[in-house]
C-alpha cells in the first residue's frame, strides 16, 4: 500500500497510464452493444486460449441486477471486480429507496469507482472498458465506460479489437426505428464481419433485454437459431 | 425523563382524499408544562408533491427534516429527477433505522401524490413503515384525533371536504390534550396546488 499516485501528468498533459489501460482494452476481445426501441443487446466474442477449456465456465456477460447486465473488453479479472461493486451499488440503493436503480444512475456510480483508481495512492486504473445494458422506466440503456470514469450513452457501439471498423459497419446498419429483433441479428452480423475464423454458439456470448425489464443471456441453442437465421 | 415524546408536546395528522391528500398540525412548542412558542412549524414541503409531518422532541423534529431536506436535494441534483413519493417514503425509513441504536426521537407521517394517486406513510421512530391506512396520526393527542377521524372520515373526500373533516379531527384532539393545541395548521394537496390554512383551537 503506497502514499503516492501511481497516475500523474505527463507534461504533455496525458494520464498514460489511462493510455495504457485504453490499449490494453483495445487489445481485448470485442464487444458489441445495440440499442433498439423496446430493448437492447450485448454481443461479446468468447475466445477460447485452447479446446481444452471448458467454455461453459467463462461468463463475459455479468447480470448486474434484474434489469441490467454488462460485458467488457479488456482484463477479465478487472470486469470480475468491478461487477461485483456493481452489484453492491445496486443493492445498496435498493436498500436504501427500495427501488429498481436507473441504469444512468448505476453507470456514474461504477465511474466514480473507477476514476479513483485513476487517483488513489498505490493503485492502478482498471484494465477495462465496460457496456452496461439495461432497460429501466426511462426505457433501453446502453451505457459504455471507459478506465478514466468516463461514461458515454450510445444508441449502437463496439469496444475491442474490431472496435474500429465495427462501428463503421453499425453506423452504416443501424436506425432508430430498430426493434430488438433487428438489433441481434445486427450485432450478430457485426461481430461476425470481423470475427477471426468460425462464429459458433459456443464462442460468443449473446444477452437481451426486452421492455418486459428482464436481461436473459441465451442459451447456446437459441444462439444458434440466431446464427442460422444470419446464413 | 418521563416520555422525551411528550416533552414538548404536538399533534400531526394525515389523510388521503380523492386524488388529493391533507396534512395537519398544532402549532405548540412546549416544555413540558410551559408554552414557549404558538407558531412551531411541524409540517414540511419536501417536494411539490411530497409533504411530511414530525412529531416527538422539536429537536429531532427540525433535525430529521433538515436531513431530508439534504438528502432529498442531493437526490434531486445527482439523478437530475424528482423523487418519488413512494420513494421518499422507503427513504424516510432507512433514515430513522439507520439510528437503530440512538433513534430519532420523532414519529413521521409522509403523504404525497404519485401520478395523482395519494400516498401515505406512518412509521415508528425506528423506521417501521405502514402505509395501509387512508389516515393515520401520530403525537401526544394522536389517540384523541383518531377518535375523531373514526367518526369524521370518509374514503373519497374531495378537498374541500378533506380540509373540513382534517381540520376537524385536528381540532377535537387537540383541545383534549394539554400538550398540544394553540392553533392549527392544514395542508391539503392536489395535483394543482397546495393550499394552507391556520385554524384556532382552543387557546389553553
Amino acid at each position: 500500500m503506497t502514499d503516492f499516485a501511481l497516475t500523474t501528468f505527463s507534461s504533455k498533459g496525458k494520464l498514460l497510464q489511462i493510455e495504457y489501460a485504453l490499449n490494453a482494452v483495445a487489445k481485448g476481445d470485442t464487444a458489441i452493444g445495440i440499442k433498439a426501441k423496446n430493448g437492447v443487446v450485448l454481443v461479446v466474442e468468447k475466445k477460447q486460449s485452447s479446446i481444452l477449456v471448458e467454455e461453459s465456465s467463462v461468463q463475459k456477460v455479468s447480470l448486474l441486477t434484474d434489469n441490467i447486465a454488462a460485458t467488457y473488453a479488456g482484463l477479465g479479472p478487472d470486469f470480475r471486480v468491478l461487477s461485483q461493486q456493481a452489484r453492491k451499488l445496486v443493492k445498496k440503493y435498493d436498500l436504501k429507496y427500495q427501488e429498481e436503480i436507473f441504469v444512468q444512475t448505476l453507470s456514474r456510480e461504477l465511474a466514480e469507482d473507477v476514476q479513483v483508481a485513476t487517483q488513489r495512492g498505490g493503485i492502478r486504473p482498471f484494465g477495462v472498458s465496460i457496456l452496461i445494458a439495461g432497460y429501466d422506466e426511462e426505457g433501453p440503456h446502453l451505457v459504455q465506460l471507459d478506465p478514466s470514469g468516463a461514461y458515454y450513452s450510445w444508441k449502437a457501439t463496439a469496444i475491442g479489437k474490431q472496435a474500429k471498423n465495427a462501428k463503421a459497419f453499425l453506423e452504416k446498419r443501424y436506425n432508430a426505428d430498430m426493434e430488438i429483433e433487428d438489433a441481434i441479428n445486427t450485432a450478430l452480423l457485426t461481430l461476425k464481419e470481423g470475427f477471426e475464423g468460425q462464429i459458433t454458439p459456443t464462442n460468443i456470448e449473446v444477452g437481451v433485454i426486452r421492455d418486459d425489464h428482464v436481461f436473459r443471456i441465451l442459451p447456446p441453442s437459441q444462439v444458434k437459431d440466431y446464427l442460422e437465421e444470419l446464413e | 425523563m418521563s416520555g422525551i415524546f411528550e416533552y414538548n408536546g404536538g399533534s400531526i395528522v394525515g389523510m388521503k382524499g380523492k386524488n388529493c391528500i391533507a396534512m395537519a398540525c398544532d402549532r405548540r412548542f412546549g416544555q413540558q408544562m410551559s408554552t414557549i412558542t404558538t407558531n412551531y412549524q411541524k409540517v414540511f414541503k419536501i417536494q411539490d408533491n411530497i409533504l411530511l409531518a414530525l412529531s416527538g422532541l422539536n429537536s429531532d423534529i427540525h433535525t430529521f427534516y433538515a436531513l431530508m431536506e439534504k438528502e432529498i436535494n442531493l437526490y434531486n441534483l445527482k439523478e437530475n429527477r424528482k423523487m418519488k413519493p413512494t420513494t421518499f417514503a422507503n427513504l424516510v425509513a432507512s433514515a430513522l433505522y439507520e439510528r437503530r441504536f440512538g433513534p430519532f426521537f420523532v414519529t413521521p407521517i409522509v403523504a404525497g401524490l404519485e401520478n395523482g394517486k395519494p400516498i401515505l406513510a406512518t412509521y415508528d421512530s425506528i423506521g417501521c413503515k405502514s402505509d395501509l391506512d387512508d389516515f393515520q396520526v401520530g403525537g401526544t393527542g394522536g389517540n384523541y384525533i383518531y377518535g375523531a377521524c373514526e367518526a369524521f372520515f370518509k374514503p373519497d373526500l374531495s378537498p374541500e371536504e378533506l380540509e373540513e373533516v382534517i381540520g376537524q379531527s385536528l381540532v377535537s384532539g387537540c383541545d383534549r390534550d394539554s400538550l398540544s393545541g394553540w392553533g392549527g395548521v392544514v395542508y391539503v394537496l392536489t395535483e394543482q396546488k397546495l393550499t394552507v390554512k391556520i385554524l384556532k383551537t382552543k387557546q389553553t
